[in-house]
């Protein structure tokens, strides 16, 4: 009788914790789709061709958000620039070279650390080394180097996962055909890891293209008469908008409305390009079977 | 020929070594440009005074660049993301990782992906616009934009870290640990909960201090929901300011060599090494579950 009871609770207290955990993943859920919610059904709204590609008019009450897109552009692909050859030149190092535990060791806590650097520190350093020291003043040149700083641990960790992916036997079989270690490096290696080298850049501009932080004193502007036209122009950029629509101006209505259409546009740009990184992934993987 | 062709290899391998080191040349440029950039404030006034100091008043004069105010706000608001973040995160990922079938995996895991891609300051945005309001309301507040709002927000953005290295790291118990306790005759929680959960303990650890360590050096959502006001937080309802805030709020309006410059980099110089040492601690927690399960 006890036993049947004892068991029966038992049974009871695993019926609500897995209640509970289930609970947990559901409120998870329910919170990113109150998200999406809101900001797709009043962003819609506001989103029309013209507003893709119009100036803003009327101190920012009215007209699109052009400039602000082509500023995000801008500066993300700045950052890709910079840091994918630097990223991909020290995972080369990690995979191919490196053969002593310590100084991976000591590679790695500097990559790791890098990585954990709030925004608002790159920010900082940017405004102090790039705009101020080297005087590239607060341009797209600053604010892309100071974005591509940022990402470049996410670069080398992605690139490095893909040139261990390439198997060993590739290589062995190159150098036993006598090419050197940088022809074997150049030729089999790196065209083998593209697939997955090229998904971690479009990661990397997934995230750049979403900060503000870092190029709220490098870049950044709130309203330009004329498109940028050269790498030390100051840009508008799609996050910076739409903080600067919320916390500047007089017309918070008017402002509101368009920084819901900037908001919706800002989303499906960073988790389309997320989406494009996952499918590129999945082609090469199914195309590469060793 | 080979000689060259040597020399070649040998110089390419030496370049190589530089770009793997530039990660850490680059931290140890950062550390020099916020300690420079910092340390002529503390001509003027004590390090004790500026990290204790309980006034933050930049523009008076005489100015007071004490910090307590926006450390303790920083802290408030990184403690109550992870009230939000670990139960919702944690309890997830035993849910994903445990019990729930493949087909809802494939939504859930995405689902946080998705989390996780959302710009902070889409989250901020969000939070002024629609969390703001509902907490005005709730609780008859004066403004919504407070302590709470942001440890919200910021328990949001905590959630796909705790939540998708937790998964890794209970997922990564090995079998025999709850076959052991199945045929000891423990049911799927108990298993769970005295066993699977408590081997990936460090592993889950590592994750909520990682957690802890985006939640403290996030600035937009926090510049955006928490209200900004630079006085010792009594209560989650009271807008408070942040470390991050303050330099994101301030540094467009400061001359450069001012005092007021220099405390923002004596903020950021707080912040680097708060996070570095969050970062640290969380590398040797993990590094302690690798050993343990491996």
């Amino acid at each position: 009788m006890l036993n049947i009871s004892n068991r029966k609770w038992r049974e009871l207290k695993q019926q609500i914790g897995f209640m509970t955990v289930r609970l947990a993943a559901l409120i998870i859920f329910i919170i990113l789709g109150i998200l999406l919610y809101f900001i797709f059904s009043r962003g819609i709204k506001v989103i029309s061709w013209d507003f893709l590609t119009k100036m803003p008019e009327k101190g920012m009450t009215a007209g699109g958000i052009f400039p602000a897109i082509l500023g995000s552009f801008y500066l993300t692909m700045g950052a890709i620039l910079f840091a994918l050859p630097l990223g991909i030149l020290a995972a080369i190092y990690m995979t191919e070279y490196a053969t002593q535990g310590k100084i991976i060791r000591i590679i790695r806590i500097g990559i790791s650390n890098l990585a954990s650097v709030p925004s608002i520190v790159f920010g900082l350093f940017g405004l102090a080394l790039f705009v101020n020291y080297l005087k590239f003043g607060v341009s797209i040149l600053s604010g892309s180097l100071t974005l591509g700083i940022m990402i470049l641990p996410v670069i080398i960790r992605a690139s490095e996962e893909a040139l261990l992916l390439v198997p060993h036997g590739f290589r062995e079989a190159s150098l036993a055909l006598g090419a050197t270690k940088w022809q074997t490096i150049y030729k089999i290696v790196l065209p083998n890891a593209i697939g997955g080298i090229i998904t971690g850049a479009i990661l990397g501009v997934g995230r750049v293209a979403g900060e503000t932080a870092p190029i709220l004193f490098t870049a950044a502007t709130f309203y330009i008469r004329k498109l940028p036209d050269s790498v030390f122009s100051e840009v508008m950029a799609l996050p910076y908008h739409i903080y600067a629509l919320m916390t500047e101006g007089s017309h918070p209505k008017e402002q509101k409305a368009i920084a819901y259409g900037a908001s919706l546009v800002l989303i499906i740009m960073v988790l389309g390009i997320n989406l494009l990184a996952i499918l590129i992934r999945n082609y090469y993987r199914r195309k590469k079977k060793w | 020929m080979t000689i060259k062709k040597n020399k070649k290899e040998k110089l390419l391998e030496i370049l190589f070594l530089f770009f793997a080191f530039l990660s850490n040349i680059l931290l140890v440029g950062i550390i020099i440009i916020l300690f420079k950039e910092s340390l002529p404030l503390f001509k003027e006034i004590k390090v004790l005074d500026f990290l204790l100091g309980r006034h933050w008043y930049p523009t008076y004069d005489p100015p007071e660049f004490g910090i307590l105010p926006l450390i303790l706000g920083s802290l408030w608001v990184t403690i109550g993301s992870l009230l939000v973040a670990v139960p919702l995160g944690l309890g997830a990922a035993i849910y994903i990782s445990e019990i729930a079938s493949t087909n809802l995996k494939e939504i859930l895991k995405p689902a946080v992906e998705v989390l996780a891609g959302i710009p902070s300051v889409v989250l901020g945005f969000f939070g002024m616009v629609v969390i703001a309001p509902f907490l005005q309301n709730v609780f008859k507040l004066p403004t919504g934009l407070n302590a709470l709002n942001a440890s919200i927000l910021l328990g949001i953005m905590a959630i796909p870290t705790i939540t998708s290295i937790s998964e890794d790291c209970i997922s990564a118990v090995p079998r025999g640990f709850k076959e052991a306790s199945y045929a000891l005759g423990a049911n799927r929680w108990e298993t769970m909960i005295k066993v699977t959960v408590p081997a990936a303990f460090s592993g889950i650890s590592s994750a909520v201090i990682l957690g802890m360590g985006r939640a403290i050096g996030e600035t937009m959502t926090v510049l955006m929901v928490a209200g900004g006001a630079a006085i010792i937080p009594h209560s989650f309802l009271q807008p408070v300011r942040t470390m991050t805030a303050t330099i994101a709020a301030e540094m467009g309006e400061t001359a450069i060599g001012s005092d007021h410059y220099f405390a923002l980099f004596g903020i950021a110089v707080v912040l680097f090494i708060l996070t570095l040492i969050f970062n640290i601690i969380a590398d040797l927690v993990a590094q302690r579950f690798r050993k343990r399960i491996v």
